[in-house]
């Protein structure tokens, strides 16, 4: 054992004390809208995988396979890195000058790379529902587009609740991936703070509780929304 | 167009190579403790079950980055001298990862029949006997999907090894984009890498439940 001095007070004396609880408040505001980017995304690439006409299903195919193959580290880089250089020279020395630039690659990024994970489970959602409903929204009379937007895509979206509430966590905890290009979230608050007072494992312990009680309240709230919009007469979990 | 990948392809695919030797540090670690605490979550003896459920639902609440950071931290003060990355990082993973498999083997053991665990007994099986010979090996073929998606998602986390400067492919991708300034094709490049390999392996996880789907053996 190595010598070592516990200090926790780290975590509670000023200034470390409050980065952590700002780290916090970035997390949550990364993770909610990055969450908002996923599900419409998500809701769209899936609903495309189900579709007759086979371009459409190919293309929904297309972007959840991508997106699902590639470490979203790597995702997250190309977006930062290069993705000011697709818009040619004269854009992206504007883009690169933005302020906030990373907060904003880290939403996006976070929120393309979680929707061909909700697409998975969009999909899933459809697979479950049976054949004999596409057949009798359709005569009554309803256009395709009517049918995917008023009966299926809200049953399929009712029945993959429980999945989706597990997405909504993982969206959080892959937010910490973002300090890598220096979003200031919980995770890249911890360690500044060992770089200043080289106690990084109380630090990195405190961030752990706080992913904890971050957890326990998402899934207190999915809860809610779960028995809210429950299908009665299905097995409740 | 591919210059600055092609001039130093070697140095790129010498990190990769450190990303499979991590991912296969991390399956191998992570499957056999994965084994014992999917055996855990289903113990009757509290002793055994909240301990180690408490470990699953502390792990599977954190993220893994901040996991490879906590280890990074505490490994030097347990061990008492600084810790190469790859070692730290391989703990970590087999920790995290231990959990995620856990889980897939505590629904794969919860899958078997009561009859057939009560056949083993009767048979003069001991504990022991029937974990190693029954259910492991029935739990692993029907749970194998799910645990060749949880070994690509592994391979692909690898790259998080990055955050305490271990030399993989990405960290090195950095290093060679902040002299070349090839961001485009660098990057690209990693992806493709990761890409067809992890594509291929969600191929085979597909294989396989469409065979478990057609066969229903056992």
């Amino acid at each position: 054992m190595l010598a070592y001095k516990f200090d926790w007070g780290v975590l509670w004396r000023q200034p470390s004390g409050e980065w952590l609880l700002q780290g916090l408040w970035l997390t949550i505001q990364i993770g909610a809208l990055a969450w908002v980017i996923a599900l419409t995304l998500g809701i769209l690439f899936g609903t495309l995988r189900s579709v007759r006409f086979w371009p459409l299903r190919i293309l929904g195919s297309v972007y959840v396979e991508v997106f699902r193959n590639v470490p979203f580290l790597v995702q997250l880089f190309f977006w930062f890195y290069a993705g000011p250089m697709l818009f040619g020279k004269t854009l992206q020395f504007k883009i690169n000058a933005l302020s906030g630039l990373n907060y904003y690659v880290a939403i996006v990024a976070l929120g393309l790379y979680t929707a061909s994970r909700v697409g998975e489970h969009v999909r899933a959602g459809f697979a479950s529902i049976g054949h004999g409903q596409y057949d009798a929204v359709l005569s009554t009379g309803m256009t395709p587009v009517q049918m995917y937007w008023h009966v299926m895509i809200p049953h399929a979206l009712r029945l993959i609740i429980p999945p989706l509430t597990t997405e909504f966590l993982t969206i959080f905890k892959n937010s910490a991936v973002a300090m890598t290009i220096g979003v200031a979230e919980t995770t890249f608050m911890s360690y500044k703070i060992d770089e200043q007072t080289f106690h990084g494992l109380e630090a990195t312990t405190g961030a752990m509780a706080i992913y904890l009680v971050l957890g326990m309240t998402v899934v207190k709230l999915m809860n809610v929304i779960e028995a809210r919009f429950q299908i009665p007469g299905l097995m409740s979990r | 167009m591919f210059d600055a990948v092609l001039q130093n392809l070697p140095y790129l695919l010498g990190g990769f190579l450190t990303n499979v030797q991590l991912a296969v540090f991390a399956l191998a670690g992570g499957l056999f403790l994965g084994t014992l605490v999917g055996l855990g979550r289903i113990s009757k003896r509290p002793w055994v079950y909240h301990p180690v459920t408490l470990y699953v639902n502390l792990l599977r609440n954190i993220p893994l980055i901040l996991v490879i950071f906590w280890f990074y931290f505490v490994m030097p003060i347990l061990v008492g001298r600084t810790m190469d990355p790859f070692v730290s990082a391989a703990v970590s993973f087999i920790v995290f990862e231990a959990t995620y498999f856990g889980e897939i083997f505590r629904a794969g053991f919860q899958s078997i029949s009561k009859d057939l665990v009560s056949a083993a007994y009767s048979t003069g099986l001991t504990y022991r006997q029937t974990a190693a010979y029954i259910l492991v090996p029935i739990a692993f073929r029907r749970m194998l999907p799910s645990l060749i998606t949880q070994s690509i998602i592994t391979f692909q986390d690898t790259s998080l090894a990055y955050v305490i400067g271990l030399q993989e492919i990405v960290r090195r991708t950095t290093i060679v984009d902040s002299m070349e300034v090839r961001s485009i094709q660098l990057y690209s490049f990693v992806a493709v890498l990761f890409f067809i390999i992890c594509l291929a392996g969600s191929r085979i996880s597909l294989h396989y439940e469409e065979k478990s789907r057609k066969a229903k053996v056992l």
